[in-house]
């Protein structure tokens, strides 16, 4: 694209990388993958080195980040949604929580600078096993026809709205959580990555263009990139939140029914 | 019209190419309206809110999370429409 002379990249080039190794098989391993992989460990790091260490009463360095971790998770998420019932799932939702927020602040990290969240597959896949932790819960927690009545038929409508609740209830429970979960997630990232893209190409070819254009970086584009960085340090965090907290919220709703 | 673009020179693919510009930019536009005004709403009252009863402001907030993900889902299917109608 070529807006007024200035050359954007495509935005295919933006988020597709080529291959590093394995090219040609399914396995092929990309930037994303690596960042996924890095995001795992990362993960796995953090709660494995502060739990084999000895426990201590001021916790400090490693452990000091999991127990807040944990300890934002149940006091800001669990108890919010689920109550106290809902801390057997706790691993769970401190697990997605990381992993969802060391995958998209990779967005900002230097040299690195892509959100490996902006690509569909992770997140249509997360998004796939909170659809079927939260049915199973539902299932187990009230019995499939109770699970069904409750969630296609919510109690206190008059029964002529039925006809319009159901097909509503249907739709919204089983097809558009899952989906607006994964888009939600996906879209923000995408838009994020743009819009650090879109201004560091404009500072960039301002800086290029010479005369004037050194004062049009330095005092507007630039500027306006370090802001929107921050802004991404926020988005990143608060979409990690967000996914958690609506997960917690789907499975407090099938394991609470309304009454 | 086509006929016209023709006589002037530019051809049907590049007009429909225009078009399919016009539609993406003009569609996220649109999207982003309600979502707009629904957020404006959902933040306001959970600021007014937390002014009146500043001890449940944990919950306010929570809630206010909540509210924002569901109104902006709207915006960002928008936008994923914009970016399927990028030429």
């Amino acid at each position: 694209m070529n807006l007024l002379a200035l050359e954007f990249p495509p935005v295919n080039h933006l988020f597709d990388w080529p291959s590093i190794w394995f090219e040609g098989t399914p396995y092929a391993i990309n930037k994303t993958v690596l960042i996924y992989l890095a995001s795992t460990l990362a993960t796995i790091a953090i709660f494995g080195l502060a739990g084999r260490q000895r426990e201590s009463l001021v916790p400090a360095g490693i452990q000091h980040v999991a127990e807040s971790g944990v300890n934002f998770i149940e006091e800001s998420v669990v108890m919010q949604t689920i109550g106290p019932d809902g801390k057997k799932f706790m691993p769970f939702l401190t697990t997605i929580f990381f992993f969802i927020l060391f995958s998209n602040i990779t967005e900002v990290i230097p040299f690195i600078q892509f959100p490996a969240n902006s690509r569909m597959a992770i997140p249509a896949a997360l998004a796939l096993v909170v659809w079927a932790i939260y049915n199973f819960v539902g299932v187990r927690s009230q019995g499939f026809f109770g699970y069904l009545k409750n969630s296609l038929f919510p109690p206190g409508v008059p029964w002529i709205l039925y006809l319009i609740v159901t097909p509503i209830e249907l739709v919204s429970t089983f097809v558009v959580r899952p989906f607006s979960l994964a888009i939600r997630l996906w879209a923000n990232m995408v838009a994020g990555h743009l819009l650090l893209v879109t201004f560091a190409v404009l500072s960039a070819a301002m800086w290029a263009a010479g005369g004037v254009g050194y004062a049009g970086s330095l005092l507007l584009s630039f500027p306006m990139l370090i802001m929107m960085t921050g802004f991404e340090i926020l988005v990143s965090v608060l979409q990690a939140f967000i996914f958690t907290i609506l997960t917690a919220v789907y499975i407090g709703g099938s394991m609470h029914p309304e009454h | 019209m086509l006929n016209l673009l023709a006589q002037t020179g530019t051809e049907a693919g590049e007009f429909l190419e225009g078009l399919k510009a016009i539609g993406a930019g003009l569609g996220y536009g649109l999207a982003a309206i309600g979502p707009g005004i629904g957020i404006g709403t959902v933040v306001g009252n959970a600021i007014s809110s937390m002014a009146r009863q500043p001890e449940s402001a944990g919950m306010v907030r929570t809630t206010m999370f909540l509210g924002i993900a569901f109104t902006e889902a709207l915006a960002l299917i928008g936008f994923v429409v914009f970016i399927l109608l990028l030429p």
